[in-house]
């Protein structure tokens, strides 16, 4: 064989092919072995779905891009967990779609926020971060208090959750998954929102964060 | 994992691992058919490509990185398998609390299979802090508040936990109390401000008054005696119509409007004589106040900090108006 090495050198589609084959072993062994994992796919026994209004908040929070400064992933270090709580376990976001990890701290991880701080301290702090944390950088946010909802959508948010978790969900007694959100839940859905801010919607998201490793 | 998926991770890490190695083996020979150090035919601006082999340093390398990729999954293992050292970083497929708890007890018994990093590392720092925890918490939180050493750790923990919303000063702002100036919602003794930091508060909320009071009218009445009754001026008139109105604000606020504290209630009104205002003193304000209503709540700490943590803090903020 004299130079077979020139074959791969000269032919761009079977480098190409090379190429892919070898930077995707790592994804093979890593990645997709997690996709079939039951454990990965089972939520904490806490775990709730978010609320009509929790759901609607959650959207602000990414519309917003919160998740730029913010991380929801505490680590398994004692520095960490010390401030922040239990390191983040995976049953904790077998819901999540999508994950709202974020993988930058400018702020504070929020994986575990929810209840820390008062209703009215998250209004101040959204409203003018200076006036409760004068060191703060964050950026004010104050079209929230005036953006209102018409739950237009909301109820279709949940239904799409309803069938995004639909392998994931809890089990009842006799081993049948449960829904999300009942059909009353999804009637109610946009009367729960109507009327409200966006920033009750985002208060209401924060302050349901974290609770479900209990 | 399953035992497809532990087969799958084994085979191709192993392979790859083996792969390179066969690569790397096939590259040192020589396959081009052309003298070492002769032309390759490929020319460009006078410069050639000639047959070099690999530079040895480059090759040396190479291969010690594999040699090193067995070394390093023998430690840490792979697949199903934990490893020699058995390493993990956290415990996993944790689905509450009672679970977490009991997998760092086994992780720590001797003889466990596993070396848990983490659990490791906050048993380590227990041994270290545990027995200062320890001996503040069996003191009494007046003894503390004289304690130089506990008050900078209290203070410390204040200003990483509480600050935020009182202020690193612990002065407080607008709606948050000042824990500074010796006038209390709840009560200032050690056990009731340790008390506070543990459950929270949520007070029992100031409802909003326009209607009740008979409209804006009414509201202006009741601001005006308020304010009067901090020894302010006001409309003599109004504050006259208000201090009739004010039987309804009674109820929690007390006759005088000493706040529920005065009369040994709990519900966190607060005393409106003494002109320090918890949501801002000035008329507008106090209308607000009356119109809106208002209801200020503590987050309970007993769960993210744990009781030493939080009798440390009581300690600091009960030494905080004791001068």
């Amino acid at each position: 064989m004299k130079n077979a090495h020139e074959k791969v050198e000269k032919n761009v589609g079977l480098f190409f092919l090379f190429t892919v084959f070898a930077i995707s072993i790592g994804g093979l062994v890593e990645i997709t072995p997690l996709f079939f994992q039951k454990e990965l796919a089972q939520p904490v026994d806490n775990l709730k779905p978010y609320t009509a209004l929790q759901m609607e908040g959650r959207d602000v929070y990414i519309r917003e891009g919160c998740h730029v400064c913010h991380s929801q992933m505490i680590r398994p270090f004692r520095a960490e967990t010390e401030r922040y709580g239990h390191y983040s376990v995976a049953g904790e976001h077998v819901w999540e779609h999508p994950f709202l990890w974020g993988s930058k701290r400018t702020g504070p991880d929020l994986a575990r926020v929810g209840g820390r701080y008062s209703d009215d301290w998250h209004l101040a702090h959204l409203l003018d971060p200076r006036s409760v944390v004068p060191e703060s950088n964050m950026p004010a946010f104050k079209w929230l208090a005036e953006n209102t909802l018409d739950g237009e959508l909301t109820r279709k948010k949940l239904e799409t959750f309803n069938w995004l978790t639909r392998n994931r969900s809890h089990k009842d007694e006799d081993g049948n998954r449960i829904k999300l959100y009942s059909d009353e839940t999804l009637a109610a859905a946009k009367d729960a929102v109507k009327g409200k801010t966006e920033m009750d919607a985002l208060i209401a998201y924060l302050q349901s964060l974290g609770h479900a490793l209990k | 994992m399953s035992s497809f998926w532990n087969i799958w991770v084994w085979v191709l890490t192993l392979g790859s691992l083996v792969g390179c190695f066969l690569l790397l083996r096939w590259c040192l020979n020589d396959h081009t058919g052309v003298e070492e150090g002769e032309s390759m035919g490929h020319s460009f601006d006078g410069i050639e490509e000639l047959n070099n082999p690999l530079p040895k340093w480059w090759s040396t390398f190479f291969l010690l990185t594999i040699i090193w990729a067995f070394g390093y999954l023998a430690l840490y293992g792979l697949g199903n398998w934990g490893g020699l050292l058995g390493w993990k970083s956290s415990n996993q497929g944790i689905l509450n609390l009672a679970e977490s708890k009991a997998k760092t007890a086994a992780s720590l018994t001797e003889g466990s299979n596993f070396l848990v990093q983490y659990d490791r590392e906050v048993a380590a720092a227990d041994a270290k802090y545990g027995p200062i925890f320890d001996a503040y918490a069996a003191r009494s939180i007046e003894d503390l508040a004289t304690d130089e050493k506990a008050l900078k750790v209290g203070q410390r923990l204040f200003i990483q936990n509480c600050s935020q919303c009182h202020g690193s000063d612990a002065r407080g702002t607008t709606g948050f109390p000042n824990l500074t100036d010796n006038d209390w919602l709840y009560g200032g003794s050690p056990e009731v401000i340790k008390e506070t930091i543990m459950h929270g508060r949520i007070a029992s909320g100031m409802m909003a008054w326009e209607g009740a009071l008979g409209g804006e009218q009414g509201v202006k009445e009741v601001a005006a005696y308020v304010i009067s009754l901090s020894g302010r001026s006001v409309d003599p008139v109004l504050a006259k119509a208000g201090k009739g109105k004010f039987a309804l604000c009674a109820g929690c606020h007390g006759s005088e409007g000493q706040g529920s504290l005065a009369l040994g209630l709990p519900m966190g009104a607060p005393n409106l004589s003494d002109n320090i205002w918890l949501y801002g003193g000035s008329k507008r304000v106090i209308e607000e106040s009356i119109r809106y209503g208002r209801a200020g709540v503590m987050p309970p700490w007993k769960d993210i900090l744990g009781e030493e943590k939080v009798h440390l803090i009581s300690a600091y903020v009960y030494s905080l108006s004791q001068d």
